[in-house]
């Protein structure tokens, strides 16, 4: 199979990588670029636990080509916190224990970012559909919403 | 170790709701989980699985994919030993099948390449020949006589001749007479009842890093439940030293028991062996499914007499249990758990365990409790509404309680049974008004918890903090409690104790993280390891002020001097203790080795409210209250947190989790696509009671509080919608089209 | 396997026409890769179209919308005149898998995946909904009813591929609507659906319905005697009873994992009822 050369942004910095054309976006962040707080917890896009932005849209990227990331602007968890400042997000999943293993929880953080960056005072519903293609077995989800809510409203005093 | 009742504890850092010590690496991305590491020179592995339920493998011919470019090791059962006990050989068995493909997805062969590419096209190259068997996936059919049979001559001494060889252990348990305690009752009601098999479900797939010498010295990264046990396994398995094998448990993406045995770890060690490079294996999701270990499904008898005033005059239920293709015990621990609940005269469990040609069962959170429980709590509501009686009144005076001789055999304790339902009966959820099409119904729950094998090592450091060693992966924040439960102890602030879980090499052996045994057990053992450090801590300040060691005293993080020298000398902290530690005997540590007891049973009442669309069968879980018994919360928010996970995954369970097998065997539904556990929006606030009943085993009166909360939902769901739609459902999951065909049906 | 971007839509068409292996077409990939990691389907060529000129623009045409054939469910979910022209449409593809599959996928590909329960595809047919296709013999218009032909198989041929829908003009009172049943709240392929159009006069008399079922027959369903229940009726108990028997008449679904013929069958007559009686709200009509 022929690479790939791709050039794209992460996280705001320039970023290169060669993938062969089956390879997905996923694999490339994990595989590729040692950008491992994506998960693959399906990769057929029933879980979440890969969710990365991709010119601003949330999307599973074990759903993407790698390939496809050329001249794109991504983000992961990874650029979630500005150095040690945390993302009131992050802040408040640790503050209200809305997370017990953990793996789901960049896919989470991700999703929940993009969410109040569209809508700042969800209802609670609303975070709820929002985030049903996100899977937490461990929470049972309730302090995941509560966490967001509490992250929504600090966000909003600010 | 005995609860400390001498003065009623004040905790100071027990009982508060401080952040886990793994929270920034979890939420930025760092923490490193199973198949999140590399090593130099590593390769990828990749395991071709059987697409028949059961067939004699005829033939076997790895040459053509050894010879493929890229490919650096072929592995089959060859190149594993053979342990002497049937225990190992069955889970070597499992990880690469010997002889005969025993399930839809078992293991044949393994390779190791360069890329996942060639890996891929490896496996293509590999030629199995089939000899297709008849096949078995119900546990009802499974016991008929004429049944396929799985495997031969694997029954123990339990069972009774006549049975069919797929039944391989039969247990028994009870007291007083039955046929006496049915002649009492009023009421006699007598049903059968199904639940399918359900998969833990943890969002992180199986995935190890392995590398092993033809020396028999190797490195084991993975995710695990216990490091320790994947180490003896894998030694056996592979015929090399455990000495020799470290095994480092990852961070671990969820568990619930599905992570306490072996799958891939054998078979990345083996083909590390040969090839002479380091193997990641990872499995796939699907792979997950076909090929990991769900749990029972189950098919239950239950017969419960009852007088017209509510009171249960005998009890009995028959549990039949399939675990997959090898023989395993998850039945014993639903006959014992099936009647736990209750004060009975007259009691019997019986069980059979049973083999299919499904992957082989391992443990998932309160194994076997909730499908028993499930059938006995749906018989006590359909008694309680053909006697017109309140469910919750009922079970009130059939409580068991302290001094109460359980079903399965020992006198229980200080239990916190009564203490849930009163506070389940004076919650504000259990006289709510409901709706059309809307139901309430309760069950209990019960767990027997756990204790084994721990050891614990707390190391002083010179500025004065303190390092927890333990050698059990935090699965739900343990490390939190582990750390509070040290600093209570030692009488420091939280901060300054860092726990860490170590490797294999480091420590001594440590179960599983499993039968809710960690905040208990190695609770246990770090508070013992602090008062071995703080005796040390003492003696060396009598040294220093030159006066008995028995007249040293620890209070609030300082040595003190006590009777005759009371304000003798100053307090002395133990940063400075630390820092001269040097010049009083060098370092000093506290060690704690023991194989605990006194885990302390735990009882949970969920109220559950739901509401049934009576044109298409589909239930809304409307309103959600757990009620469970954690002895001492050491951590709130994650006690709270596994009662409101382990509710989801039991209301999972009741409406639609269930693993379909078509008739050719094959597992139909491998993804999350179609194995549908419960997703955000399907769900309300789950909100949580916790109740305080310290458990006398533990000196701050802990219990385990992991598994109970899976247990109730089956039936408090199962018993909303009965009272939501007037139909008794006996099956689950209780998934809409049974629901509706069961409605029209009414 | 090979990926290329296609340039426009010649060099795509003949890329396609062209390969002798196996080809996919790539917008949001969210079929197209399920099937890559399934190792279901192992492509030699994979097009992606989402570049292409027009392929993610939405514009209005003749009181209608042509909506480009990589438009995600999250772009078309964000159009508020799409979004009150064709309620139904809109609900019924942004149904589709989670929010992060609704930022990729698209209604071309849930219509050209062939699924017999793809969420997207009732509510297009409900609106008489046309698909513009290009292939080595230049453009076509054809009805997206007439695509699907069997689970997985569609009526286009070698070398062509969707480039726009047109969702056409509809008169003022009129809308539309589409459920599905699925057991959880999201997240699973519809175990029965049903998409319903109408047209009412200034009484709120039916005066022109479709009424297409999903999940219950090899392919997407219009019923058109379900329509005709409805037409000249107020949504009056009896012409909904009459409507549902003919929807119940039309299905012949299967048995499989996600539900048996008799809840497929009994459910899509209860969603049609639902569908109806919100598209006939949403119109305006009063009961």
């Amino acid at each position: 199979m022929k690479n790939f050369h791709v050039s794209t942004t992460i996280n705001g910095d320039d970023a290169e990588f060669i993938c062969t054309p089956d390879e997905t976006l996923l694999d490339v962040l994990r595989n590729r670029l040692g950008l491992t707080g994506a998960k693959e917890g399906c990769g057929t896009g029933d879980c979440g636990a890969c969710s990365v932005t991709l010119n601003g849209r949330l999307v599973c990227s074990c759903l993407v080509l790698g390939a496809e990331a050329e001249g794109a602007e991504i983000e992961t968890i990874e650029g979630m916190a500005d150095g040690d400042d945390l993302h009131p997000l992050q802040r408040v999943f640790i503050d209200k224990a809305a997370l017990q293993c953990g793996v789901c929880t960049p896919g989470i953080l991700v999703a929940a970012r993009s969410l109040l960056e569209k809508n700042p005072e969800p209802t609670d519903e609303e975070i709820r559909y929002w985030l049903a293609g996100n899977l937490c077995r461990c929470t049972g989800y309730d302090k995941i919403i509560k966490a967001v809510q509490i992250a929504a409203a600090e966000m909003r005093s600010v | 170790m005995a609860l400390d009742t001498s003065n009623k504890r004040e905790f100071k850092v027990v009982g508060t709701r401080v952040q886990r010590p793994d929270g920034i690496d979890k939420v930025t991305g760092k923490a490193m989980y199973g198949a999140d590491v590399t090593a130099p020179g590593m390769l990828i592995g990749r395991i071709l699985r059987s697409p028949h339920a059961h067939a004699r493998i005829v033939s076997l011919d790895t040459s053509a994919a050894e010879a493929l470019k890229g490919v650096k090791a072929v592995v089959t059962t060859a190149d594993l030993s053979t342990p002497e006990d049937d225990y190992f050989a069955d889970i070597r068995d499992n990880c690469l099948a010997r002889e005969k493909v025993l399930y839809d997805g078992h293991a044949v062969a393994a390779v190791a390449a360069t890329n996942k590419h060639v890996a891929k096209e490896a496996l293509k190259l590999i030629k199995v020949e089939y000899e297709i068997l008849s096949h078995v996936t119900d546990v009802d059919e499974a016991m008929k006589a004429d049944a396929p049979i799985v495997q031969e001559g694997r029954a123990d001494e339990s069972v009774h001749e006549g049975w069919s060889q797929n039944v391989t252990s039969h247990f028994e348990f009870g007291h007083g007479d039955l046929e006496a305690g049915f002649a009492k009752a009023d009421k006699i009601v007598e049903r059968t009842f199904k639940t399918a098999a359900t998969h833990q479900g943890y969002i992180e797939p199986h995935a190890c890093l392995a590398s092993l010498g033809t020396d028999g010295r190797g490195e084991l990264w993975c995710c695990t439940q216990g490091q320790f046990l994947v180490r003896t396994k894998c030694a056996e398995i592979l015929g090399i030293e455990a000495s020799q094998l470290r095994v480092t448990a990852s961070e671990i993406g969820g568990g619930f028991g599905g992570k306490t045995t072996v799958f891939i770890e054998p078979v990345a060690l083996a083909l590390s062996r040969k090839a002479g490079r380091p193997v990641k294996l990872v499995m796939s999701r699907e792979e997950v499914f076909r090929a990991s270990g769900p749990t029972v499904s189950s098919s239950i008898d239950v017969k419960i007499g009852m007088t017209k005033d509510g009171r249960i005059t005998a009890g009995q239920a028959k549990l039949r249990y399939q675990g997959g293709a090898f023989p395993n015990g998850t039945v014993e621990f639903g006959s014992q758990a099936a009647f736990a609940a209750y004060d009975l005269e007259a009691v019997q469990t019986l069980g059979w365990n049973v083999m299919t040609n499904r992957p082989k069962e391992i443990s998932y959170r309160a194994p076997g409790a909730p499908m028993a429980i499930y059938a006995v709590e749906s018989v006590v509501d359909e008694l309680c509404q053909e006697l017109s009686l309140d469910p919750l009144e009922t079970r009130l005076k059939n409580a068991a309680r302290k001094g109460t001789l359980s079903s399965y055999g020992p006198t229980f304790n200080d239990i916190g049974l009564v203490a849930t339902l009163e506070a389940a009966k004076t919650h504000p959820h259990y006289s709510a008004p409901l709706g059309k099409n809307q139901g309430r119904g309760l069950s209990c729950g019960f767990w027997f918890n756990f204790g084994g094998n721990t050891c614990v090592s707390l190391n002083l450091n010179s500025d004065g903090t303190v390092g927890v060693v333990e050698g059990n992966p935090d699965i739900g924040g343990s490390r939190a409690s582990i750390s509070m439960m040290a600093a209570e102890e030692l009488g420091i602030p939280y901060e300054k104790v860092r726990t860490v879980i170590t490797d294999t090499n480091s420590l001594g052996y440590n179960d599983v993280t499993d039968g809710s045994r960690v905040t208990f057990a190695v609770g246990l053992a770090t508070i013992e390891a602090a008062r071995a450090a703080i005796k040390i801590m003492c003696s060396r300040v009598a040294k220093i002020w030159g006066i008995d060691e028995e007249a040293v005293v620890w209070e609030d993080g300082c040595a003190k001097p006590s009777g005759p020298n009371a304000g003798e000398f100053p307090p002395m902290t133990i940063a400075e203790i630390a820092a001269i530690a040097d010049n009083t005997g060098g370092p000093i540590a506290g060690h704690h080795e023991v194989n605990a007891d006194g885990a302390g049973v735990s009882f949970g009442v969920h109220i559950v409210d739901t509401e049934v669309d009576p044109e298409t069968g589909a239930t809304k879980i409307l309103r959600y209250t757990v009620f469970q018994d954690a002895g001492k919360a050491v951590h709130p928010d994650y006690v709270e947190g596994q009662m409101q996970g382990g509710a989801v995954q039991g209301i999972g369970w009741a409406l639609n989790e269930e693993y379909i097998y078509g008739e050719d065997g094959r597992l139909q539904n491998p993804g999350f696509l179609d194995y549908r556990i419960p997703v955000a929006s399907d769900l309300p606030p789950i909100d949580t009671v916790i109740l305080e009943i310290p458990n006398p085993g533990h000196p701050y009166g802990v219990r385990g509080v992991g598994e109970t909360s899976i247990v109730p939902p089956l039936a408090a769901i199962s018993n909303a919608v009965s009272r939501a739609t007037g139909v008794r459902m006996t099956e689950l999951p209780m998934s809409p089209p049974k629901l509706l065909k069961a409605m029209s049906e009414r | 396997m090979r990926y290329v971007k296609a340039e426009n839509l010649e060099t795509a068409a003949a890329l396609l026409n062209g390969e002798p292996g196996i080809s996919r077409i790539l917008a949001g990939g969210t079929d197209v890769l399920v099937q890559l990691r399934s190792e279901a389907v192992e492509p030699d060529l994979i097009v992606d179209m989402k570049y292409l000129d027009g392929m993610r623009d939405i514009t209005p045409e003749d009181g209608g919308f042509r909506v480009g054939a990589a438009v995600s469910g999250a772009e078309l979910g964000e159009h508020k005149e799409v979004c009150a022209l064709w309620p139904g449409v809109v609900e019924g593809f942004e149904l589709i898998g989670s929010t992060q599959v609704q930022s990729r996928a698209t209604m071309a590909g849930n219509l050209c995946n062939g699924s017999p329960a793809a969420d997207s595809v009732p509510g297009m047919i409900a609106a008489n909904a046309t698909a513009r296709i290009f292939g080595p013999e230049g453009f076509r218009n054809c009805p997206v009813a007439d695509i699907p032909v069997s689970p997985g198989k569609t009526s286009l041929a070698k070398g062509e591929f969707i480039t726009s829908i047109l969702l056409p003009a509809r008169p003022a009172r009129a809308s539309d609507a589409y459920l599905r049943f699925i057991p959880r709240t999201e997240m699973d392929i519809a175990v029965s659906s049903a998409a319903v159009s109408l047209e009412l006069d200034g009484d709120g008399t039916c005066t022109a319905a479709r009424v297409v079922i999903g999940a219950v027959a090899p392919t997407v369903l219009l019923v058109q005697d379900a329509g005709a229940a409805l037409e000249g009726t107020k949504l009056d108990d009896a012409a909904i009873a009459k409507m549902v028997q003919a929807v119940e008449a039309a299905c012949s679904p299967i048995d499989d994992k996600r539900g048996t013929v008799e809840f497929r069958t009994k459910t899509a007559g209860v969603l049609a009822k639902r569908a109806a009686l919100i598209a006939y709200e949403r119109a305006g009509g009063k009961k």
